[in-house]
């Protein structure tokens, strides 16, 4: 293996996403967080979001941050990151890791505008959506990434639309990098996250963030949850590099959905007495086609 | 040097003048040659700075926010429905102690639908923590920008300047440049005081629970009274450099001995001008009090000029509504509670949306309040195109 290839698959550990910080056990996010930052290293400037991150990691006096961290609003990440990328070509500093980042209510809902502002205006910032699917900061209401079938507080009888595809939207900007991944790889999460890095213009990395409290599973099962996700053909895990969908991860065995939906309580309605209902039929649909579309 | 140039473009050259590193905004009339002309401006390589088209209001104001996180100088423009979407932003950019500079075009707020003149737009943003400046002419508008990176940048209060949509900024009048080198050594460089940056990491932008919120809150008021003494040394220090004045906390006309204070702000303060003096040679004593600075709001100054006269209008081209006139209640506070006893403090709106205000109806006001005090007037309202269901 070369020397740069080596960097790249080495899982780094810095802390630069400190001890400290409040979530919960189990928090697949403050997982992603202190990937994606020990990633990127300490020359990085991290633009976050109103939501579960900066609410458990930034209350004052008492941030873990020891990267320096940037908040104002919920849905403005995106455009502050633009605007620092800016200062920073001005006043001729850097270069500089700049990272934008939300949950996927200010990424897919609110924010949405500023975001596909920044891919067009072709910013050098990393945005990296932390997709736990549904507003957990204000108590697991719909957003615009909840599954289809998913219970939340806005969708009682489960959520009647499927997921929006923001990974290939974001694609179809025309920007240079795209990539999901979940926090069970720790080695694929900072190796696309490097990658990312190493890449001049925006770039969109979609990470899976299971949330125990908002999915109702216990927190020990984050990292299994997301394995499931990825291997029933629900959650899966590419590359877009130039426009061009690359390093598909392939499943080895393919696992049924009931898998993965039984041991989330957010799922357990679409069981009658341990019985699958046709919703479950519908969400195995849901995975065969991305199977089918990504040849996972 | 004394130029014959829009308003816009005058505004667009002083702020290059000042060496903005950051320049972000979204088309909205009437403020858009502003930022037409600082775009090409920039485009020529006239000035150094990165020209961020974003799309929206709301985006433009968190570019500039990050901007000057980042330690940039940074200018944003807009108006209207602009603002009010920037309003969000506008807050948190106060909160944080950014010296942002931005100038409203002052334009009416939807519905119905309005592209003209009137002072609503920044009305309501006023409680946000930024500092208001309202211009009186062109001259006074580009000098103001100047002005307003010194004070913000002393401060750390973000400065909105305030013009007429149209009435300035489309108007065509001789306007006096200064030169980059006068610019350069009346505004220092900027010093930010905390930075996003990876060689000291720190945090902006952390949350307050209830136990730190209210300081912060009190602490902004404080340097928001407080930057009065920055206003007014600005301001002298402006007048000493460039040879005239500008800006400051407040101005009058024909004040000292008038029997009746006519107070306002922007761009009509020119009319009542006409009117006072044409009413002078009729044998009455009018005068004007005319707010510069808005927020903060220059109670004391008021007070010391006003405190003799008894007979006060309030002209302003904004309305609380269910409440009546905006400044008319500053001003009505701006005495102590025991002196009101006597004086009258009349309030008119006039100009909503764009309407003309005249010299002939600036001198019905005035006689309308010789006769009796006046609680609440709009000024020019065609009564017959309202219907009496309406009423």
């Amino acid at each position: 293996m070369n020397e740069k290839a080596e960097e790249l698959n080495r899982v780094e550990k810095k802390d630069l996403f400190g001890s400290g910080h409040r979530a919960c056990g189990g928090c697949g996010q403050a997982l992603a967080a202190r990937l994606v930052h020990d990633a990127a290293g300490e020359n990085t400037i991290a633009c976050v979001a109103t939501g579960c991150l900066e609410v458990f990691s930034s209350p004052y006096p008492d941030p873990c941050w020891r990267i320096p961290f940037l908040h104002s609003l919920f849905e403005n990440p995106a455009a502050v990151a633009s605007g620092v990328e800016a200062a920073y070509k001005a006043l001729k500093k850097g270069p500089v890791n700049i990272i934008a980042q939300a949950g996927d209510g200010s990424t897919a809902d609110i924010g949405f505008q500023c975001i596909s502002g920044m891919f067009e205006r072709g910013h050098n910032v990393l945005y990296v959506c932390y997709d736990n699917e549904a507003y957990m900061n204000t108590g697991v209401q719909r957003s615009s990434f909840t599954p289809y079938g998913a219970w939340t507080s806005t969708t009682p009888m489960g959520n009647p639309t499927r997921k929006k595809n923001l990974p290939l939207i974001a694609a179809d900007h025309g920007i240079p990098y795209v990539a999901t991944a979940t926090v069970d790889d720790f080695r694929d999460l900072q190796r696309k996250v490097k990658t990312a890095l190493s890449i001049e213009g925006p770039k969109y990395i979609h990470i899976l963030v299971p949330c125990p409290l908002g999915w109702g599973h216990p927190g020990e099962l984050t990292v299994k949850i997301c394995r499931l996700a990825k291997d029933t053909g629900l959650f899966p895990i590419f590359e877009i590099i130039d426009g061009k969908v690359t390093n598909v991860k392939k499943i080895p065995v393919k696992v049924p959905v009931e898998e993965y939906l039984k041991p989330q309580g957010r799922f357990r309605f679409l069981f009658k007495k341990g019985v699958p209902t046709e919703k479950v039929a519908e969400i195995q649909e849901i995975a065969n086609q991305n199977i089918e579309r990504f040849n996972l | 040097m004394l130029k014959q140039i829009e308003g816009s473009q005058a505004v667009a050259d002083v702020v290059a003048l000042c060496r903005p590193n950051v320049i972000s905004a979204y088309p909205i009339t009437p403020q858009t040659h502003i930022v037409e002309d600082l775009s090409v401006i920039v485009g020529q390589g006239k000035l150094d700075a990165e020209f961020v088209n974003v799309e929206s209001e709301f985006s433009a104001a968190s570019v500039v926010l990050g901007a000057s996180a980042a330690g940039a100088r940074a200018y944003t423009a807009t108006s209207s429905q602009g603002l009010l979407l920037m309003a969000e932003v506008i807050y948190c950019i106060a909160g944080m102690r950014l010296p942002i500079v931005l100038t409203c075009a002052n334009r009416a707020i939807s519905a119905p639908l309005s592209i003209w003149n009137d002072q609503q737009d920044s009305m309501a943003v006023r409680d946000a923590g930024w500092i208001q400046l309202f211009a009186e002419d062109n001259q006074e508008a580009a000098d103001l920008h100047i002005q307003a990176y010194k004070i913000a940048e002393q401060t750390f209060l973000p400065v909105m300047v305030c013009m007429d949509g149209f009435i300035l900024t489309h108007a065509f009048e001789p306007v006096d440049i200064p030169e980059q080198k006068e610019v350069d050594d009346f505004l220092p460089p900027f010093k930010p005081r905390h930075i996003v940056d990876p060689r000291w990491p720190r945090g902006i932008g952390l949350y307050a629970d209830p136990r730190f919120y209210m300081e912060t809150r009190y602490i902004l008021h404080r340097a928001m009274e407080k930057s009065e003494k920055t206003i007014k040394e600005v301001s002298a220090d402006f007048a000493k450099t460039f040879g005239r004045d500008s800006g400051g906390f407040i101005k009058t006309y024909k004040l000292e001995d008038a029997d009746v204070a006519i107070v306002s702000m922007g761009s009509v303060v020119g009319t009542i001008k006409d009117l006072i003096d044409q009413l002078e040679e009729e044998g009455k004593k009018v005068g004007l009090l005319q707010i510069c600075s808005y927020r903060p709001f220059p109670r004391q100054e008021i007070y010391n000029v006003l405190k003799d006269k008894m007979n006060i209008v309030v002209l302003e081209k904004c309305i609380s509504l269910g409440r009546g006139g905006i400044l008319a209640s500053d001003i009505r506070w701006s005495f102590p509670r025991a002196e009101k006893k006597d004086r009258n403090i009349s309030s008119f709106i006039a100009g909503l949306g764009g309407r003309n205000i005249t010299v002939d109806d600036l001198r019905h006001m005035v006689e309308r309040i010789e006769k009796e005090p006046v609680e609440l007037e709009f000024l020019g309202l065609k009564k017959e195109l309202i219907a009496d269901k309406d009423l």
